[in-house]
């Protein structure tokens, strides 16, 4: 396989430039994720400290074998979404290997407003289930919550994929054959009692996890009993009269410990697919990459000295290196997966487009992982596009991504605006995971088209000052950048959290490893538009 | 006249039986191995070509039973016994018994026995045969001028013992006569108001005292022969832990002195056989003719036999049994010395705990023997991988010999070979034995019967559980585990966390507390790791050369390990460290705190309670026998008792519940 020849002068000014703009952007995430990582106020925490329970984050360290990784997600879920901090959404999510099986573990914080649900907590839940389901993943549920967040229930409750649709998820995951593990740790309330109800198999902690579809106060209110937790809903009543939980455990160390001897027993798997090359690193350390991408996200590079810095000793085989050069296309390795890699280097033309609906083809029919690397700003427009059929080649290229079934990968290295988000294998196309980078934008297109077509809608060009045009402008330019940020996007769940450049090659070597998990399905395409 | 023996009853057990064995097969002879309840499975047993069961465990109801023994021999036809060592191998009754049976006993007469069975008579008839002996005066009379003058006698330096004393009191050493007036007075003032008796006896004061004995053989045509002597000085308490020979520091003539004066003291009894003449030897300088002292012969084989085997190539027990079938020995001049041979003895035992026997079922034993050029390697042994270490008898599992052409190669073959005998499942002396090995001053040879006593500290088996970097290496040892990149990526990557710190954390149970090892730094040379937050590094690549073990803490390559669920095992240099991990409990009753558990295999004097009673934390529950000690078992904590499983009376193994005690879970409901 060729070797990527490094054109990035590492000694340079810009070099430097560039890596200070990226180090002061990853500290500045590093710093929030430590942050949120703590969990609930220190009060909430002592709290919990005080009962005897470990902290939420060290029940997951302690259930994940020692000394190996854990691909956690969605680390910004709900960040400045409500009225107060709700640090990860109040769950923590990811992967990680329980008794030697990789195995999506979904953990409540019971610190974080008594582990309550709110819109986000729902949906970072269940899309760690929608991960454990494409990837064939045992669940663990580490409950440990008060069920929804009552405040704010209409946006967490009714709808198709609200708080009802983890449950509905579970049925479905267990009808698969993909196991789903439930310890409950602390509260299991009303919605969350059917979290260990519908799991294959249950453990709870004595004294400390409780069960029930109405609590103590709500019970009163009904029907006049009056009844304490233990009593109504405790470990022994359910591992002793109930039946709603299968093994009682002395403390959290202990529950844990019962649930991975649980995963010990599922049915051995091997993986669907293996690395076939040696794993080897990078010829140009991964370290150099906030040094090689542009402080200015709108200057144009090379994505190739980004490959350079993820594939297995930067060997890479273009394909059709000299046709629709503003897509990169070619083979390579990461951690001895082969993958198939799609990097913009510029605007998609036809030519483009055409070349990325056949490498996708090629793919797929090889059964061959795809890794979108997205620095988009589009489709080409203009009279010249719209004759060349600049609509039906997107489509091609579009309808590739939408129905490529092989393990897709996306990483936001820069902007990801407007259809080239879609062909670009975006959210909407469901990559097994999508990661963006601190310095990316994402958005339908960028605050300066956007703030100029609405000026040009609002009043047309004529009649405004500059002044008066700008001042129009400025607050949509605003908006945007704020809703085009990473942090912005993040929060919401659009993506699987934001990453350092330097670990995209570690992101992408365990999501390869997660992805072997699950069959490759055959190659199956709809009608291109030819 | 000769007589062919062609069955031979061996009544002994263990590692000697077996050798018996060996060398009567080799010489066309059938066996008869005799064996306790104990022994049913036992080594010997399978080997020989028939067995007979002579009763229950104690040695006292079976082996050393001579009734038994001789009907034993007759059942089966045998028409000689070999009595090993020990039990009743110096027994001048069973070997009259023998004779009367009309078998022959392989060993020296009985008259032989008894004269040096008495150890005041037998020093008399060595003074008389010309052999030297241990000077002393043990008289009525008191008075201080002829005290003094028998001092003078027994020449400086002597000790003035009160004959009342022990503890140490009631003793001094005098070095010059002029001392020796003050010092009995003294002495004999300390006596009189310790012990209220003031009669002292004298002894010679022996420097550096060395246990040197000699190999001699005799047989029924007055031969009598020797094979050199063996060098017994590492001792502790008065038991031999290493044996060697020749002598370190023996010269031509010393040897020759006492070689002749081992003849003489066994002519004297007209002996027949192989038989052991111990000396005490000055050790304070170098060996000298005039500075050694008979203290007694033994009548039999003895355990350090094969370093004398190896030196001279000779098979002591084929010896043996060809003067008993009446064969002559060969000429002194044809038994020539070659090399140098050192054995240690490998007990199931714990040095860090007092030397307390460690009974239990062997897991794994290598008992290979080996030849490789110069160096001979050789184990021999009672036990194989499976067997047992019962409280019945003597806990040794085998002795190990190494011979090679120079001294400190042999040393350094047996430590490696002690090493490689890898014998898990009861703990042993396997790193106290190399330990001496490969302490200077016995590399040197400068030995003496204190050098265990004062070698102590370094000997027996270090803290080392107290030590950072074993539970350092007990964390890598995980980690390599759990990281094998077979796993592919979630295999590797050292705790990677997204935008957070790695995590690389190990639990283990340090004083009944958990404690947390993290792996902070890993790379192809080296690991930093913090052990409750103290900094531990460890070397990876570069094989320290060092013998010592707590040295070799610092290197992981050094060390094997061994991963179980709820330990990591940590062995080498004959040391066996168990590192507990951290498992939570509740998986079985002996692992939840809810059971009182045998620390070792014993009997059940008393059982204290019963089902159903409600017990406080350090309640005795149990009192058990084991090692002729008495125990007692106390309640682990509050609770109420569920089941009592142990009996009075019965015997029960080491790790086996005696009483379990309700659920903690329960009890809170």
């Amino acid at each position: 396989m060729p070797v990527i020849a490094s054109k990035i002068d590492t000694t340079s000014a810009e070099f430097a430039q560039n890596r200070d703009a990226m180090s002061a952007l990853t500290d500045d995430l590093q710093r929030l994720v430590a942050h949120y990582a703590q969990g609930g106020s220190e009060r909430a925490r002592e709290k919990h400290l005080s009962r005897g329970k470990l902290l939420p984050r060290e029940r997951v360290e302690r259930l994940l074998d020692p000394g190996t990784p854990f691909l956690e997600f969605s680390q910004l879920a709900g960040h400045e979404m409500y009225e107060f901090e709700v640090p990860m959404a109040g769950i923590i999510t990811g992967i990680g290997r329980v008794s030697g099986r990789e195995c999506v573990v979904i953990c409540n914080d019971p610190t974080v407003k008594g582990g309550t649900y709110f819109s986000m907590t729902g949906k970072k839940q269940q899309r760690a289930q929608d991960i454990a389901l494409e990837n064939r993943l045992p669940v663990i549920y580490l409950v440990d919550s008060g069920g929804g967040y009552l405040p704010r229930q209409a946006e967490m409750f009714a709808d198709k994929n609200h708080f009802g649709r983890s449950f509905f998820n579970q049925a479905k995951m267990s009808r698969e054959g993909i196991a789903q593990i439930a310890c409950v740790m602390g509260s299991c309330t009303a919605g969350g009692a059917y979290v260990p109800a519908m799991a294959d198999e249950a453990v709870i902690v004595a004294n400390q996890g409780t069960i029930f579809l109405a609590g103590p106060p709500l019970v009163k209110a009904a029907t006049g009993e009056e009844i304490d937790a233990e009593t109504l809903g405790g470990g022994m009543l359910h591992a002793s009269q109930s039946g709603v939980v299968d093994h009682l455990a002395a403390n959290d160390d202990h529950a844990l410990a019962i649930v991975r001897d649980i995963i010990s027993t599922l049915e051995p798997k091997e993986p669907h697919f293996l690395p076939t090359g040696e794993g080897d690193a990078p010829l140009y350390p991964t370290h150099e990459l906030g040094g090689v991408v542009s402080a200015d996200i709108r200057k144009p590079y090379d994505c190739r000295e980004i490959i350079a810095r993820i594939v297995d000793g930067s060997r890479f085989t273009e394909f059709k290196a000299l046709y629709g050069p503003t897509l990169v296309t070619g083979f390579a390795e990461i951690e001895g997966y082969p993958v198939g890699i799609l990097g913009n280097n510029g605007v998609l033309f036809s030519e483009s487009a055409m070349k990325g609906a056949h490498f996708i083809e090629l793919c797929c029919q090889r059964k061959i992982p795809l890794l979108f690397l997205q620095n988009i700003t589009g489709f080409m427009v203009g009279s010249k596009a719209e004759a060349g059929g600049i609509a039906k080649h997107g489509a091609k290229m579009v309808h590739a991504v939408a129905n490529a079934q092989v393990p897709k990968f996306t990483v936001v290295v820069g902007g990801s605006y407007g259809a080239g988000n879609y062909g670009m294998c975006g959210r909407a196309y469901e990559p097994r995971l999508m990661f963006m980078w601190p310095n990316s934008r994402i958005s339908v297109m960028g605050g300066d088209q956007a703030a100029n077509v609405l000026a040009d809608v609002a009043r047309g060009s004529d009649g405004w000052s500059d002044e008066e045009r700008e001042a129009f402008m400025q607050p949509i330019k605003d908006k945007y950048e704020v809703e085009g940020h990473p942090y912005y996007a993040s929060a919401r769940i659009w993506d699987d959290g934001i990453i350092a450049p330097e670990d995209t090659r570690t992101v992408l070597g365990l999501g390869l490893a997660m992805s072997a998990n699950a069959p490759v399905p055959e190659m199956k395409f709809g009608v291109f538009r030819m | 006249m000769t007589t062919k023996i062609t069955k031979i009853l061996i009544a002994n057990r263990g590692e000697i039986a077996c050798r018996v064995i060996r060398t009567a097969r080799k010489m066309g002879i059938k066996t008869v191995a005799v064996y306790s309840d104990a022994d049913r499975s036992a080594l010997h047993v399978r080997m020989a070509d028939e067995t007979v069961h002579i009763g229950p465990s104690p040695a006292a109801e079976s082996y050393l039973i001579a009734d038994k023994i001789i009907a034993a021999a007759q059942q089966t036809g045998a028409d000689a016994i070999h009595p090993g060592y020990g039990f009743l191998s110096e027994n001048p009754a069973f070997v009259r018994a023998c004779h009367a049976a009309g078998i022959t006993f392989i060993g020296p007469s009985a008259e032989a026995m008894e004269a040096m069975g008495l150890k005041d008579a037998a020093k008399a008839l060595m003074t008389k045969a010309g052999v030297p002996v241990t000077p002393g005066y043990q008289g009525d009379n008191q008075d201080p001028d002829h005290l003094a003058e028998q001092a003078g006698k027994i020449g400086y330096p002597v000790l003035i013992k009160a004959v009342a004393g022990g503890g140490g009191k009631g003793m001094r050493k005098v070095d010059d006569a002029k001392d020796f007036k003050d010092a009995l007075a003294s002495c004999q003032r300390e006596a009189t108001a310790s012990f209220g008796n003031a009669v002292v006896l004298i002894e010679k004061y022996i420097l550096s005292p060395r246990h040197i004995e000699v190999q001699v053989f005799g047989d029924a045509h007055g031969n009598v022969v020797h094979m050199f002597e063996r060098d017994c000085s590492l001792q502790r308490r008065h038991q031999k832990v290493i044996e060697e020979a020749p002598a370190p520091g023996m010269t031509e003539d010393v040897r020759a002195a006492m070689t002749t004066a081992a003849v003489k003291a066994a002519q004297a009894v007209d002996y027949q056989g192989a038989g052991t003449v111990e000396f005490i030897v000055d050790g304070s300088g170098s060996l000298r003719t005039d500075g050694f002292w008979f203290m007694e012969m033994n009548t039999r084989l003895q355990v350090e036999h094969p370093v004398t085997e190896m030196i001279t190539g000779l098979d002591l027990v084929e010896w043996q049994i060809r003067v008993a079938q009446g064969e002559a020995l060969p000429d002194q001049t044809e038994i020539t010395l070659s090399g140098h041979a050192v054995e240690a003895r490998l007990y199931a035992e714990d040095p860090a705990n007092d030397f307390v026997p460690s009974i239990g079922r062997i897991q794994h034993i290598d008992s290979s023997s080996q030849s490789d050029g110069d160096i001979t390697t050789r184990v021999d042994t009672g036990v194989e991988s499976g067997g047992t270490v019962s409280i019945f008898y003597d806990p040794m599992i085998a002795k190990a010999i190494t011979h090679a052409e120079h001294r400190d190669e042999a040393i350094l073959n047996l430590g490696q070979l002690i090493d490689d005998m890898e014998v898990t499942g009861v703990k042993t002396n396997a790193g106290f034995l190399i330990r001496c090995l490969f302490t200077d001053d016995f590399i040197e040879g400068r030995i003496d019967t204190s050098f265990i006593a004062e070698h102590a500290t370094e000997l027996t088996a270090p803290d080392y559980i107290s030590r950072d970097e074993t539970y350092a290496l007990a964390a890598l040892a995980l980690h390599d585990q759990a990281t094998d990149s077979a796993f592919g990526a979630f295999g590797r990557l050292e705790g990677w966390r997204p935008n957070l710190p790695p995590r690389n954390r190990h639990h283990f149970i340090k004083d009944g507390e958990m404690i947390s090892v993290d792996i902070i730094d890993q790379n192809q040379t080296s690991a930093s790791l913090l052990v409750e937050g103290r900094a531990v590094h460890i070397s990876l690549a570069t094989e320290d050369a060092t013998l010592d073990n707590d040295a070799a803490l610092s290197h992981s390559i050094l060390w094997d390990s061994l991963v179980q669920r709820d330990a990591v095992s940590l062995t080498r240099m004959g040391d066996f460290i168990i590192v507990p991990r951290f498992v939570p409990g509740g998986q079985n009753a002996a692992t939840s705190g809810n059971a009182v558990i045998a620390p070792m295999s014993g009997k059940v004097i008393s059982v204290l309670v019963e089902p159903g009673a409600t017990v406080a934390a350090d309640q005795p529950l149990v009192i058990l026998e084991a090692m002729k000690m008495e125990m007692t078992l106390k309640s682990p904590r509050d609770g109420v008792v569920s089941e009592v499983t142990a009996v009075v009376g019965v015997l029960v193994d080491d790790g086996q519940a005696l009483v379990t005690l309700e659920d903690m879970v329960a009890d809170a409901e």
